[in-house]
């Protein structure tokens, strides 16, 4: 089978944009396979990779099971989330930069007008930026585009890569530990995910190595029409310890963009595995067109000692769905969640996490700070289970929820489920407003209203914000100011 | 374009045939029981077709209202509605529940009234137009079946239409005794109308002269007139074996005040259902209970209130003490509307945890539409605490009697609000005679 429209994506007409500023597009030219799902598009895409065997009886798994999820009209509908019927035969489900059917050899290879997208994005992909200290793998439209650093990370044994290389050259670690904390038949996106993802990134840290520089992935939907579905695997071995950026951005598209990824954390005994996410897909525009839907499974398994921690800073996409979760299965593993999410104009959240504790002493911090403005809606949905053998287990919940305006929603949906008396859980939340006296306090310094609100939200967030690696912290602090504008006065 | 809807699972009653021939044959020949000429047939009807419709909620994925309460055995049992012969023997009635003389006391047995003292404002379920209007029998089966079921001589239509305090507590107490044969199902029906200014005291319990399988299905609908204050005191202490799903529905107008407190020890699984609508401004709703569970017994507790104007307070807070293999859920929700800003509404589940093999799964949530208000909430689950425990053990008391000092200090933050001291020594001594069962199947903390 052969791929079909071929095609040059052009330039955009105006939307009105929402002050999104990353929503430029790239004139690349794209290959893309039929729209629709079938298990030929899944055949073609193994192909196209030229994955070995296991690999495509695995997607084709997955498919199967999808196809079933769909017959039994199975897709999760118990969110709090409103959106119409996602109709998945009007998908692309592989779109890829068509200069990389020759594999580039170096970034002077790649397409220069691509390197210039992610230097509006802000991504370092140039040996220039070395000093930036960040190895970068870049996704473009579910494609890795380009790996920095990945010689320096060699030499202590770290594999950094995209899901499509680590297929080829790490077959062992991929099919050891894939779909090993997000099964095929975890639910409806991660089946869809397994069958059709397209690339991602891999990182695999030795026993005992502790990563010297944060790995990162910039992921970008470039396609009108297509869906990104990429794979995320990493795994901390023994004693090791990596912390791993992800971004995310698209332009400015009048229809909506589907998203389903999908994120396995493996951290073994004493490993160290610290997540951060700064989630800015295209939301929409101020009246609710458009913007991508994000519906992401994210998962983490903790050997003994292990610790994982998930940070995320949610200002984009119009619909979210996404709970980063631990799997608490070694004794004294530590499991941590931190989450600034926003919701404004037509933007509907609903996002949380889950915090299962297997092993004894397990610990697992949940800090939650939801904020809606505009129309928005925002709902925290959390779940912490501790089983009858996690003896002395502890959990604390800590979400609260901000409203700006009168006319958004703010929810709150935990599960806590308890069965061993040992274990110690504290659960708080709580809603409210920007308060007046604080704002009148800060005016009456001579401070705008809108510099007000934003000070007090990014206090507010503060718990969170300080979790991200400090580029990133400076990032999602701009990121909130510019997603909030216009919600104030 | 369609927007998605959670589709519910189909349930159905597997004895629904012996349902509708036990409906038919009472509708048709039990006069006495239900009659198709009086002014509640029509909602019989209705609700017995939404009944055929929906079952009881066996299903659960997908049904976030019984996400965690298995109702498969109350579906394999063949329980029987009907007119039962009662023998009333009242001195055995007082040794279950206090029927001091200060109260009204309305006896009723197997769902008819069998004594009255005092002077409650009291007329059968008859007189009342609005019966069904709060609890909708619509979207859930043991409402439809117990509306299905509306006796006529059964159920208690209570108006404190006066706007004065109406001293005298009333204290309806619905007895089950199942030596009259087969499972029997009772469906005690009660509504109440408080006018304007009006205020009273309700005391609702709950109890079984046999240890056997039944099922009881309370259904209580309450109208708060404008300043209207009632303390409703909730007793459910049901035979062990027995089945409780009682749903309580109130509407409140302006400045209105519907404190609930209650106390539940008693049946395998036991439901209690709550909604309280503020629908005028500056109402209030107190929401308070104590759950205590030991061996397999299951107690699901689904508290929800809805603010629906502004300048409303509201409060739930539930603590429960688990034992044995037992199992308990909260389930509380806070809904703030849009434009009901000023609302105060605060929300909390404390738990006691004391052996492996207990379960809590508590869920207190919040959907919120406005934004000047304030709503906190909370949750803890845990065993005793052992430093203090140790602290208790260190200045000579023994291990026992201070597990059980701190489980009694636990429970005493709810049961100090059953502000009468009749009902209060009661409850306490209720507490007590509980402790062996509760602490015999505890695990041992620190050193006894």
């Amino acid at each position: 089978m052969t791929t079909q429209d071929r095609l040059t994506i052009s330039r955009e007409s105006k939307l009105d944009d929402a002050g999104y500023k990353w929503g430029f597009s790239t004139d690349v030219e794209m290959e893309l396979a039929p729209k629709g799902l079938s298990p030929d598009i899944v055949r073609l895409i193994s192909e196209k990779k030229d994955e070995p065997d296991w690999m495509l009886e695995w997607r084709l798994k997955a498919f199967e099971y999808w196809s079933k999820l769909q017959r039994e009209d199975a897709e999760p509908r118990w969110a709090k989330l409103r959106y119409p019927d996602i109709d998945y035969q009007d998908i692309y489900y592989y779109a890829a930069p068509k200069s990389f059917d020759d594999a580039p050899k170096s970034l002077d290879e790649v397409d220069p007008e691509m390197l210039e997208t992610f230097d509006k994005l802000g991504i370092p992909l140039h040996e220039r930026e070395r000093l930036a200290g960040v190895a970068v793998d870049a996704v473009f439209d579910s494609v890795s585009v380009a790996t920095t650093y990945a010689d320096q990370l060699e030499e202590r044994g770290i594999i950094f890569c995209s899901f499509t290389e680590a297929v080829q050259n790490h077959p062992e670690l991929v099919q050891k530990y894939l779909g090993s904390v997000v099964p095929y038949t975890d639910n409806f996106f991660a089946a869809l995910n397994s069958a059709v993802f397209s690339d991602g990134s891999f990182a695999y840290v030795p026993p005992g190595v502790r990563c010297p520089i944060e790995l990162m992935t910039y992921f970008r939907i470039n396609t009108e029409g297509s869906g990104q579905f990429e794979r995320t695997l990493i795994v901390a071995d023994e004693g090791a310890y990596v912390s791993y950026l992800e971004g995310c951005t698209a332009p400015i598209r009048r229809t909506s963009q589907l998203h389903a990824a999908v994120v396995e954390l493996v951290a073994l005994d004493r490993g160290e595995i610290k997540y951060s996410t700064i989630q800015n897909w295209y939301p929409g525009t101020k009246d609710g067109q458009g913007g991508v839907y994000n519906f992401v499974t994210k998962r983490g398994i903790t050997e003994r000692d292990a610790k994982i921690s998930w940070t995320q800073v949610e200002t984009g996409s119009a619909i979210t769905w996404k709970y980063p979760s631990v799997i608490l299965r070694g004794d004294n593993s530590v499991g941590e969640f931190y989450s600034v999410a926003l919701a404004n104009n037509y933007q509907q959240a609903d996002t949380g996490t889950k915090m299962i504790h297997i092993g004894k002493n397990t610990k697992s911090t949940i800090v939650s700070k939801g904020i809606s403005a505009g129309h928005g809606e925002n709902t925290y949905r959390g779940g912490v289970k501790i089983l009858p053998g996690a003896e002395n287990a502890t959990n604390h919940t800590q979400c609260d929820s901000l409203l700006v305006g009168d006319q958004c929603g703010a929810h709150t949906v935990p599960y806590i489920e308890v069965r061993n008396p040992t274990a110690r859980l504290e659960h708080e939340a709580s809603t409210s407003k920007v308060s007046d006296e604080q704002l009148f306090y800060l005016m009456s310094r001579g401070i705008s209203e809108e510099d007000a609100h934003h000070m007090i939200i990014t206090g507010w967030s503060r718990n969170v914000i300080k979790e991200l690696p400090f580029e990133f912290a400076l990032e999602a602090g701009q990121l909130l100011k510019v997603s909030l504008e216009g919600a104030v006065g | 374009m369609t927007l998605n809807v959670a589709v519910m699972p189909k349930n159905t009653a597997r004895h629904l045939a012996r349902y509708r021939d036990d409906w038919h044959h009472l509708a048709e020949h039990q006069e006495g029981y239900m009659s198709g000429a009086d002014a509640h047939h029509e909602l019989r009807r209705a609700a017995w077709e939404e009944f055929e419709r929906i079952g009881f909620p066996v299903h659960r994925r997908g049904n976030e209202l019984w996400k965690y309460t298995d109702l498969r055995q109350v579906d394999r049992i063949d329980f029987r509605f009907g007119d039962w012969d009662r023998h009333v023997d009242l001195a055995r009635i007082a040794e279950l529940v206090p029927m001091p003389e200060e109260w009204s006391n309305l006896v009723f047995v197997n769902g008819s009234l069998e004594h009255s003292s005092g002077d409650a404002p009291l007329t059968r379920i008859q007189a009342c137009d609005w019966v069904g209007e709060l609890a909708d029998y619509r979207s859930n089966g043991f409402v439809a079946l117990a509306t299905a079921f509306l006796r006529i001589r059964g159920g208690s239509y209570l108006q404190f239409d006066r706007p004065r305090e109406y001293v005298r507590p009333v204290h309806i107490i619905h007895v089950i005794d199942g030596s009259v044969g087969g499972p029997i199902v009772d469906n005690p029906r009660v509504a109440v109308e408080m006018g304007d200014g009006s205020r009273a005291t309700l005391i609702e319990s709950h109890v079984s002269l046999t240890d056997d399988v039944h099922m009881t299905l309370p259904v209580v609908e309450i109208k708060m007139g404008e300043g209207a204050e009632l303390s409703h005191y909730r007793y459910q202490d049901n035979s062990e074996k027995s089945f409780h799903f009682a749903t309580t529905r109130v509407l409140q107008e302006a400045n209105s005040n519907y404190r609930s407190t209650s106390f539940s020890v008693g049946s395998d699984i036991g439901r209690n259902d709550v909604f309280t609508h503020l629908v005028g401004e500056y109402a209030e709703s107190t929401l308070h209970g104590v759950y205590l569970t030991t061996n397999r017994q299951h107690q699901d507790n689904e508290i929800s209130t809805t603010h629906a104007a502004p300048h409303c307070t509201s409060d739930q807070y539930y603590k429960g003490v688990l034992s044995g293999r037992s199992r308990a859920v909260f389930s509380g929700k806070i809904t703030v509307e849009r434009g009901a800003q000023k609302t105060d509404a605060n929300q909390k589940d404390l738990n006691l945890l004391l052996s492996h093999g207990a379960e809590v799964d508590t869920k207190p949530s919040l959907e919120i539409y406005a934004d000047d208000v304030k709503c906190a909430h909370g949750a803890t689950a845990g065993h005793v605490d052992e430093d203090t425990l140790f602290y208790l053990q260190s200045r000579g008391v023994d291990y026992h009697t201070a597990q059980a000092m701190l489980i009694r200090g636990f429970a005493a933050e709810i049961l100090s609000e059953f502000e009468d001291n009749e009902l209060h020594a009661f409850l306490e001594n209720q507490l007590d005679e509980l402790m062996p069962a509760l602490q015999a199947a505890s695990d041992t903390i620190g050193t006894a």
